[in-house]
């Protein structure tokens, strides 16, 4: 990706501001009301890049939802930049835990999805989602299908239809959950590299204590359900950063003892 | 493009060794089909026949075009090539079947005669009787593919609509589960007496046999897409029409196939039928007509015709879902 680096950036947006003011969500479950988010205000900074960690099935996941404007929470605010969330925008681009390529359609044409939609069309379209596969690495597949994808590629492709829509704010629901611990590395690296030159905000769910650590600037652990802000913890470390830093271990004991496995470590 | 590679490895050493085994089946094959041409011409026939004489000639001919072939294997096209190896034993033991065939009817009159036709016969039916048979054909080509693609349309667009929209399924569900499963033939007495003609009629119950499947078929393709799918396409700015045009359809395709697969066969019963009933053209009435006749190996021979015709367009089906669906894997292969 170093070589990436150089090719001609899109221009972006800058990142949007996120607020979450007293958001709480609850499922109807056929009469049974399961409350999955209760009381949770967070602000974030407009550019920042913040990792969601709580224990599986907190409600993470479901914030995301509701930032993205998939759905309104049951009570509270979600404000972009000030405004409330109406619906889904291609501001706010999901990028999740399974690629969700459309298998009938080529890498390129999944790509090309958002601008579609948009009605974007010609020499833009094919700019845009040629730049976008390029970034990702993936300029020599534009005619692949899904099925003949490794899962790192289907991800970085899903990676790359994200960002043709040069999104003010990039929601990475586990984005590196199924992908073998080499490829994650690899990864992990990339979207930092990625927010960097973008500078799109990006909230990010993952289980991995240390991907927090290592990607984000400020990491929330949630409680278990209702999903609660336990704690906030800010990673004061510049990047690019090292895996063995004697505060990342630090901050991880930390976390993992938030988290309530601090008997482990 | 690695594995592709990887294949002609494995495969190589395989293919040099008995290069000349399935060149020779073809040789072989070849003179079988000279050898059944020989016992229709030689073998005294037990009792008139007219087209003896042409039918060795039509089977003599095929041995000599396999001859030809498998002298000139080499140098054929390398797909030609396969195909034909790939067909060689097909082509060895049709002409022991014909000649088996040929033994029990012409020759030996082995079997009851007026019920079992030999190989001749159907053959004289072919020239002598071309024109109405091939009338036949075209009229229950007209009909089947008139009341299939209504039926295809309609079902389709039903389809959609009921796994779309809720308020759609809520009337059209109970609908279509009182009369889908009532087979469309059951509809016959009534239709002929509704409609104006026997045509129309015809065209209606094809119509019907078509769209129950492809209904049903269509709709469960549609409820069945990965709600991931739409939550994609939404958080890019997609809107309503392109959610159902290009998320819902393209994710259904693979059952909508399913529908129009069992559809098409649905409606190969429902054309017979109504031909034998009530139209007085296509394959169907010439079934009935010949057997009013007892004239059977007319009978054989649409039987063979309209098989030919049934699996020509099934065929034609697979041929285009295999191009609109190439992003599947592990197809069946028709």
């Amino acid at each position: 990706m170093v070589s990436a680096a150089r090719l001609s950036e899109p221009a972006f947006a800058a990142g949007a501001a996120i607020g979450v003011r007293r958001v709480s969500h609850r499922f109807d479950l056929g009469g049974a009301v399961l409350p999955v988010i209760e009381g949770l205000s967070v602000e974030i900074e407009p550019g920042s890049f913040v990792a969601l960690l709580g224990p599986s099935g907190c409600g993470k996941s479901t914030l995301l939802r509701l930032v993205a404007g998939l759905e309104p929470p049951s009570a509270g605010q979600l404000l972009v930049d000030g405004l409330p969330i109406a619906g889904p925008s291609p501001e706010r681009v999901v990028v999740f835990q399974d690629p969700t390529l459309f298998p009938w359609r080529t890498v390129w044409d999944n790509a090309a999805l958002g601008l579609e939609a948009q009605g974007v069309r010609g020499e833009e379209r094919r700019e845009r989602v040629g730049t976008a596969l390029a970034r990702v690495g993936l300029a020599g597949f534009a005619n692949a299908y899904p099925h003949q994808l490794s899962g790192g590629m289907a991800q970085r492709a899903a990676l790359a239809r994200a960002i043709v829509n040069q999104p003010r704010v990039l929601i990475l629901d586990e984005p590196l959950g199924k992908l073998d611990s080499l490829t994650r590395i690899a990864m992990q690296a990339e979207l930092v590299g990625m927010w960097q030159r973008a500078g799109f905000t990006t909230l990010m769910v993952t289980h991995d204590v240390e991907e927090a650590l290592f990607m984000a600037q400020r990491v929330l652990v949630l409680s278990d359900r209702p999903a609660r802000l336990v704690a906030d913890l800010a990673v004061d470390l510049p990047y690019p950063r090292h895996r063995g830093d004697p505060r990342i271990a630090e901050l991880r004991r930390q976390a993992l003892g938030l988290l309530g496995l601090d008997a482990t470590w | 493009m690695s594995s592709a590679s990887h294949v002609q490895q494995i495969a190589a050493p395989l293919h040099v060794a008995p290069r000349f085994r399935p060149h020779a089946l073809l040789a072989f094959a070849a003179l079988l089909w000279f050898a059944a041409a020989g016992v229709s011409v030689w073998v005294p026939d037990a009792d008139d026949y007219e087209r003896t004489a042409l039918f060795a000639l039509l089977v003599g001919a095929v041995g000599a075009v396999l001859a030809a072939a498998s002298l000139a294997e080499p140098a054929l096209p390398k797909g030609l090539a396969a195909r034909l190896r790939g067909v060689a034993p097909w082509l060895a033991v049709l002409p022991v079947l014909l000649v088996g065939w040929e033994l029990v009817t012409a020759k030996f009159d082995l079997l009851p005669r007026p019920f079992f036709a030999a190989p001749q016969s159907l053959l004289e039916v072919f020239t002598d009787d071309w024109r109405r048979l091939g009338e036949s054909v075209a009229r229950s080509l007209f009909l089947l593919l008139g009341g299939y693609a209504i039926g295809a349309a309609v079902g389709f667009v039903a389809g959609v609509a009921v796994g779309w929209s809720r308020a759609v399924g809520y009337w059209v569900h109970p609908v279509l589960r009182l009369v889908g499963p009532l087979p469309a033939t059951a509809w016959l007495p009534l239709a002929f007496f509704i409609f104006p003609t026997s045509h129309s009629a015809s065209t209606f119950l094809v119509a019907l046999a078509t769209g129950f499947p492809v209904t049903v078929l269509t709709w469960s393709g549609v409820a069945g897409v990965n709600r991931a799918y739409y939550d994609v396409a939404r958080t890019m700015g997609a809107g309503r029409a392109f959610l159902v045009l290009k998320v819902a359809i393209p994710a259904a395709m693979p059952s909508v196939f399913v529908g129009l697969f069992m559809g098409l066969g649905a409606s190969f019963a429902v054309l017979v039928v109504a031909e034998m009933m009530g139209v007085k053209a296509g394959l169907g009435w010439y079934l009935q007509w010949a057997q009013g006749w007892a004239a059977y190996a007319n009978m054989y021979a649409a039987l063979l015709v309209m098989a030919l015709m049934c699996t020509g367009l099934i065929t034609l089906l697979f041929r285009a879902r295999d191009r609109l669906l190439a992003w599947q894997k592990g197809l069946v292969q028709w």
